[in-house]
């Protein structure tokens, strides 16, 4: 048979399971009606993508608007293919990359906030510890009594991540966590 | 669509009367369904007119496929109607199929009353969340206010853009519920702006890189039948302009003519040598509405390695998924091919002689044979079969459908379409079933063509019952099978895979179908002798009610050529060379783990 091998072009994805994974955070704008999440989120169960956080909350409450980030990660082909499947839902009105974004506009990243509420009981000195790197993480107490705290930290990720790590040996009880928050710098909107 | 001045505007009327009204508004004459307690205020209002006709099918997995076979021989949107619970869940595989397919599909849907939902109620399930990964889009109606718009932004949704299915489900409170209909408007939603102009310059980029092909190849597939006939006319232009070879995927049958003298035939799994050889052997390739499918590129990273790559596709995901393309343009194939044309006619010489070299190539791939088969006098040879049927009704207004499996493959290779719309298989989700269904709804569409359904015996007895449906409605489909008593195209892979055990693939208790036409009201034929079967056929077609013909062919053939699962494009095996060693060591053990 006409075995004609030619070394093989730019043309394919053969380098995929390779290629170096990223994490990219996606703004998607939709209308807010009945089960648009549960689309999005289909969506990424269905095609076996990731989702390691998720953000969503009505914007614009006029127009019915909600915005849904997303952090996701895959190869570059894979967060191609997610931003092109999220276009194709009816109620998507936009999809932006903010981390291929944010490289556009000459920056590292997007600037990102989560909060976290971070939950704390103790007496005796892993107390009076627990307080005092608080302050050094800029959390706020928001609730306490004689035995516990209630810590408001907002930041990026990596910090709330720190944040939760040196809490756990002095008394840890709850976390809860938004998610992630995410625009870029500059006068432009998405 | 003929409106008079009371039906265009905003009046008041029940939820039911706003679902008749909006059919009428947005041109459908025909619609498919299976009455039951949610959509019975539906049903009473269909029973009070005569504008849209109400098939009635024996299960809504029929309706479904029937409106899918509606669609794909007209380019209107196929309609079904079904009730809630079961009705609605024995839909789900043709609403998969249609989205597979691309098929424009409205199924609306019975749910029980508002108040009920979340409760368990009887016949209840959640449709719009079990139909949400197989729909284009979908409603659940809360508002009686609501319904007249989202019917007609369901319609929109079904035949714009890429096409699919769309569901809208309607609780049956607010089918009673009294409110204001609004006709049909052209302002969609904003959100949904499908893109059909191509980007110029990605159009500029495309014909400069076709103009210094030597060895190109024009690969189109069912996005071209979807655009509508100019979008045909228009590739049989380029094709005549350029002399470019084509070859079509699947589902594009019949948009370039199969009689034309650029066809190579159609390419992938079970294509022809030359098609497969000039994808793989290619310097540019120009990929019109075909989404580079498994079936298509065989083992990816082998895929036509030294090409680069057009590709034209009105969804941005099909560009850049499977195969990276060169020149990926974003748009309807029949507003981009009238762009390529003039382009090409205003700036590329006519001058053809470079692709000789390439047509002599060409010419050799195409002088190996790859359908040829080996004939037998005593046994009916199932492509021999698909030849007499088609040099018998090629002169007729004929409309194919087909089942899923071995006989599907060889219509494909056997039977051949000049024109599009004239072909309907389940492609992407390869539902068996599929062909006797849309027949149906093929037939009903067309009531003085004659419509075939090539069937294989165990595909057709997934949904054998709408011969009743059928002959209720002096339908006269005919359902040619190929009948082997196998599984055939499962026997075939059992045979490549995994020593030729056999497992459950054949069927040893086979109905009499002779006597199940007769049983349904139908007429039986039965055939099993080569010499025989051109007058078994004539009587098939001249038989005016709906016709089951069993075919009986040769038990143990093999659909070749084959790609076989984890191979390249030139390493096709071909009829001549398949012995049953070949055949048994055909596929490696990376290549068993695919399907």
């Amino acid at each position: 048979m006409n075995a004609q091998l030619q070394p093989t072009g730019s043309a394919y994805f053969i380098s995929n399971e390779t290629q170096v994974r990223e994490s990219h955070t996606l703004s998607v704008l939709v209308d807010n009606e009945p089960g648009v999440l549960a689309r999005v989120i289909g969506l990424f169960s269905g095609r076996a993508y990731n989702i390691d956080s998720l953000t969503v909350s009505e914007t614009e409450h006029e127009k019915h608007l909600s915005r849904i980030t997303i952090v996701t990660s895959g190869t570059p082909h894979v967060l191609e293919q997610i931003k092109h499947q999220l276009e194709r839902i009816v109620p998507v009105h936009r999809v932006v990359d903010l981390t291929v974004r944010a490289r556009e506009l000459g920056h590292d990243r997007p600037i990102e906030r989560e909060l976290a509420l971070v939950k704390v009981a103790g007496t005796g000195d892993d107390r009076v510890e627990a307080l005092r790197l608080a302050e050094a993480f800029r959390a706020s107490v928001i609730d306490a009594n004689t035995e516990h705290f209630i810590f408001e930290i907002t930041g990026r990720v990596s910090k709330i991540e720190q944040f939760i790590a040196i809490m756990r040996p002095l008394g840890l009880v709850e976390i809860c966590r938004t998610g992630v928050a995410s625009m870029n710098r500059g006068p432009q909107g998405m | 669509m003929k409106k008079t001045s009371s039906e265009t505007g905003r009046r008041e009327m029940t939820g039911a009367e706003m679902v008749v009204q909006a059919l009428k508004d947005n041109g459908v004459e025909h619609i498919f369904g299976y009455p039951g307690g949610a959509v019975l205020p539906i049903y009473d209002e269909l029973f009070q007119q005569e504008a849209v006709q109400h098939i009635l099918v024996r299960h809504e997995q029929g309706a479904g496929h029937a409106a899918e076979g509606y669609a794909r021989s007209t380019g209107k949107p196929g309609v079904l109607l079904v009730t809630s619970g079961p009705g609605a869940t024995n839909a789900v595989t043709p609403l998969q199929d249609a989205l597979m397919d691309s098929i424009p599909l409205v199924m609306l849907s019975g749910q029980v009353p508002t108040p009920l939902i979340g409760s368990d109620a009887f016949q209840e399930c959640d449709t719009v969340g079990i139909t949400r990964p197989c729909t284009k889009h979908n409603w659940l109606v809360k508002d009686v206010n609501e319904l007249a718009g989202i019917l007609h932004e369901a319609f929109h949704v079904a035949t714009t853009g890429r096409p699919g299915p769309v569901v809208v489900d309607i609780p049956k409170d607010v089918q009673f519920a009294k409110g204001i209909y609004t006709p049909p408007q052209t302002s969609p939603r904003t959100s949904y702006q499908p893109k059909v102009q191509g980007d110029m310059d990605k159009i500029k980029a495309a014909v400069e890189l076709m103009k210094t092909a030597k060895r190109p190849v024009i690969y189109s597939g069912g996005g071209v039948v979807n655009s509508g006939r100019e979008a045909s006319q228009l590739l049989r232009e380029l094709v005549d302009l350029t002399g470019f070879p084509i070859t079509s995927t699947l589902m594009g049958l019949g948009a370039y003519p199969a009689s034309g003298k650029n066809w190579l035939g159609m390419l992938g799994m079970h294509g022809t040598y030359e098609a497969n050889m000039a994808m793989h052997d290619c310097d540019v390739m120009v990929c019109i509405g075909a989404r580079f499918d498994d079936r298509i590129t065989g083992r990816l990273n082998a895929f036509s390695p030294g090409s680069k790559k057009i590709h034209i596709d009105i969804d941005p995901s099909s560009i850049n998924k499977n195969v990276r393309a060169d020149v990926g343009i974003l748009g309807d194939v029949g507003h981009v091919l009238e762009d390529m044309v003039r382009l090409w006619r205003a700036t590329a010489k006519t001058d053809k002689s470079v692709l000789h070299p390439w047509w002599e190539q060409i010419e050799k791939w195409r002088a190996r044979d790859s359908l040829a088969y080996t004939s037998n006098k005593d046994v009916i040879m199932p492509q021999y079969a698909i030849q007499r049927l088609y040099e018998l009704t090629k002169k007729k207004n004929v409309y194919i459908t087909t089942e899923v499996g071995q006989h599907q493959m060889w219509a494909a290779q056997h039977f051949h379409f000049d024109e599009p719309n004239r072909w309907m298989t389940s492609g992407g989700l390869g539902t068996m079933g599929y062909g006797l269904p849309a027949a149906l709804g093929v037939q009903i569409a067309h009531p003085d063509a004659l419509v075939i359904d090539i069937a294989g015996d165990a595909s057709v007895q997934m949904t054998i019952q709408e011969m009743s449906t059928a002959v209720q409605y002096d339908a006269p489909i005919k359902i040619f099978i190929l009948n082997n008593q196998y599984m055939g195209m499962v026997r075939q892979w059992q045979q490549l895979l995994h020593g030729n055990r056999l497992s459950h693939s054949y069927t040893e208790a086979m109905p009499d179908f002779v006597m199940l036409a007769k049983a349904y009201g139908g007429h039986g034929i039965r055939c099993d002798k080569p010499d025989e079967l051109d007058d078994a056929i004539q009587e098939m077609i001249d038989v005016k009610k709906p016709v089951i013909f069993d075919c009986r062919v040769a038990a143990l053939a093999n659909c070749f050529p084959m790609i076989p699962s984890g191979k390249a494009h030139n390493e096709m095996l071909l009829p001549d060379e398949a012995t049953d060693e070949a055949v048994a060591n055909a596929i490696d053990a990376k290549g068993r783990e695919l399907v």
